[in-house]
């Protein structure tokens, strides 16, 4: 076992699914000898090669069509775009083209694509680099979205988002990158995309989050114990498709649940979990389920991160709302 | 200066041409080394190609068919250019290429299938190496770059082929595409069939640019415009882009031609933005009159050969529809099942339901 951030989590899954299989490319802006913007592949084109590990001109619709191109021709790439709000210079290629390839083939033509990119507030980003855009990806069909809040689950699920034979959009919390340690096993070993995680058990609420929001809720979770609240942490880890089992199980434990997320309010991946859970179990429910979420305006520009992004005190604020409703 | 380096520019992009619009070689030297059998091939397939285009605008008159894009007048532009293809070669098609993926080997009745919307008109036979056509302009142009990279890759001696419009070479797509494929040094041909109207749009209005193969220039590739009107010369330089694109070198293609039809069957109407003068314009200038005058000088084609064609397509497309016809219909749990290799949990419930209603 190694002490790893989660950046080094992720470098070392992709190291992994290199030495696998090598029809695994690695490829983006920068990420050639560079080793990208964050140095997630630092290290990797000198250890496989340029064929293998290598930048791309600056064009991020390009990169999404080399993908498909390449994806067709056997291979298996790993594409980044430098930061997910560039993503929109490539919605084509990501959500009309690559996640509609097996579809469009019927279903003869998968797409093994792994998309990654960073993403998520606290790190003071100029415009269109940190927005929460998992909405808008998680609602197109083909495509999964994956959000890793450890290095132990960044590892697990980029190896499966690697290996799996349909595409998996990878999404990295910046303010996570190097934000902590912890024990990562050297070997290689998958976390299953679709399934959430219990981050922390708890009997009185249910806190539902993803990405960085988790170990915002982790803190909230701390202040209610102190004030005899037992918060269990349900970490989402893939947004798209949801696993509500794990959510269902537990709100039938607590009877009431806070969904918090970074983005927005509007349409977003938390809409989607609340209209779920009060079709399963409503009638389990003691209280409404509450929401906390960013306020439906552009993501903020830098200077007012602090005020724009939900934070411990909102969700203790909900929290206490549905534990005494 | 400015303006002096654009006329420079300009000055090498001369239209590459053949056979004249009266079946004259005008060219000899360029010839293509094309057996009797091989010229009868292609002229078989142009008018095998005629008659289909023309059974497909009456099949979708009459509610058979879905979606179509009407071919006429562009036959040597697509069959031409294909021909000079090998069978393990990629084609990333627009949704007006049917012809080029249906010779590679995608059987008709998939491409009825297609038109009409049934999924099994994507579920492209093994060995046949197309996608199927792409509905957005511009999006395979990028795709054919990365195609040709994975062949380059896997040190295959084969190119990938991508088709559009003169409306497709003003997207973004279209210089990234090219763009990639020259900085990858990756066998691609980008062909652009200028058929002089995006839907109603002409070709004028789309660009500063006085032809599209000069913005090849651009993207550091070779261009060339050729009238694709004629068969011989379509062959001719899609041969020397394959050879060019196997050494690493992409090529431009600017294919000069003219749709007869509408844009597609759903509505368009072209005498709101086209003159009937510049429809017998080009109409003189059509494919396979001045082809079919070349092998009649030649003795190689005549009204019996001709004959034999039309009676054989007719046939087949006969048949095609039959097939296309007996294929069972969708079902909303078909399509649920196609969309990954493992469903999710959502799908998987989804599934279920869908399955039940459906046995009722």
């Amino acid at each position: 076992m190694a002490q790893m951030t989660m950046i080094q989590a992720i470098t070392d899954a992709m190291r992994t699914e290199l030495k696998n299989d090598e029809n695994v490319l690695v490829y983006g802006e920068d990420v050639g000898q560079n080793g990208g913007v964050f140095r997630a592949t630092e290290g990797l084109q000198d250890e496989f090669g340029e064929e293998r590990v290598f930048d791309t001109p600056l064009a991020e619709s390009g990169i999404g069509g080399l993908t498909l191109g390449l994806a067709v021709t056997g291979f298996r790439p790993v594409m980044e775009i430098q930061f997910f709000g560039f993503v929109f210079e490539t919605m084509d290629e990501v959500v009309g083209q690559i996640a509609r390839l097996r579809y469009r083939t019927g279903g003869k033509y998968g797409a093994p694509v792994t998309i990654r990119t960073p993403y998520g507030g606290g790190v003071k980003t100029p415009e269109l680099h940190a927005d929460s855009l998992e909405g808008i990806i998680a609602q197109s069909p083909g495509i999964s979205v994956v959000i890793p809040s450890t290095p132990y689950d960044a590892k697990g699920l980029l190896i499966s988002a690697i290996r799996s034979n349909d595409p998996v959009f990878y999404l990295e919390h910046m303010k996570l990158y190097r934000s902590f340690r912890e024990e990562v096993p050297e070997e290689e070993y998958t976390v299953e995309i679709g399934k959430a995680d219990v981050k922390r058990e708890g009997k009185d609420v249910t806190l539902i989050a993803y990405g960085a929001m988790v170990h915002t809720c982790l803190k909230a979770a701390d202040q209610l114990a102190e004030e005899g609240y037992e918060a269990e942490v349900v970490d989402l880890r893939t947004v798209s498709p949801v696993d509500m089992d794990t959510i269902i199980e537990s709100v039938k434990k607590t009877n009431r649940a806070v969904m918090v997320q970074e983005a927005q309010r509007q349409a977003g991946v938390g809409s989607n979990v609340i209209a779920d859970i009060n079709e399963r179990a409503i009638l389990h429910l003691e209280a409404p389920v509450l929401r906390v979420a960013a306020p439906d305006t552009v993501f903020p520009f830098a200077a007012a991160e602090d005020v724009w992004l939900p934070n411990e005190n909102d969700v203790i604020e909900k929290a206490k709302a549905v534990l005494n409703f | 200066m400015a303006t002096k380096t654009i006329e420079q520019v300009e000055s090498h992009f001369e239209m590459f041409q053949i056979l004249d619009e009266n079946g004259e070689v005008v060219n000899k030297d360029a010839m293509p080394d094309l057996s009797d059998e091989q010229l009868q091939e292609i002229m078989r397939r142009m008018v095998y190609t005629r008659i289909w285009d023309q059974r497909a605008i009456s099949l979708n008159r009459q509610g058979r068919l879905g979606f179509y894009a009407p071919v006429a007048g562009q036959e040597a532009s697509m069959i031409g250019s294909h021909y000079a293809l090998e069978k393990e070669d990629w084609i990333l098609p627009g949704y007006r290429d049917v012809p080029q993926v249906v010779w590679h080997g995608l059987p008709l009745y998939q491409a009825f299938l297609y038109s009409r919307g049934h999924f099994h008109g994507g579920q492209i036979p093994e060995g046949v190496n197309i996608l199927p056509p792409q509905i957005i302009i511009g999006a395979q142009i990028v795709q054919a770059a990365g195609v040709a990279l994975g062949l380059k890759r896997r040190h295959q001696d084969n190119v990938a082929i991508t088709y559009t419009g003169d409306g497709g070479a003003s997207q973004g797509d279209f210089y990234e595409g090219m763009n990639f494929a020259g900085a990858y040094e990756a066998p691609a041909i980008f062909v652009v069939q200028n058929n002089q109207f995006a839907i109603s749009v002409p070709v004028e209005e789309q660009s500063a640019a006085k032809t599209i193969a000069q913005k090849a220039v651009a993207a550091g590739i070779h261009g060339v415009q050729v009238d694709g009107m004629d068969i011989l010369a379509m062959y001719s330089v899609t041969e020397t882009a394959r050879k060019n694109a196997l050494n690493g070198e992409p090529t431009l293609i600017e294919s000069v031609c003219y749709r007869y039809g509408p844009h597609t069957m759903a509505g368009d109407d072209p005498t709101r933005y086209r003159t009937e003068e510049l429809d017998n314009e080009w109409e003189k200038k059509d494919p396979l009159i001045r082809f079919r005058k070349f092998l009649e000088d030649k003795d190689l084609w005549n009204e019996d050969k001709e004959n034999e064609v039309v009676d054989q397509a007719k046939a087949d497309i006969k048949e095609a529809i039959k097939q296309a016809d007996d294929t069972p219909k969708q079902k909303a749990s078909d399509l649920i099942e196609i969309m990954y290799e493992k469903l999710p949990q959502n799908l998987q419930e989804q599934l279920e339901e869908y399955r039940e209603k459906e046995s009722k």
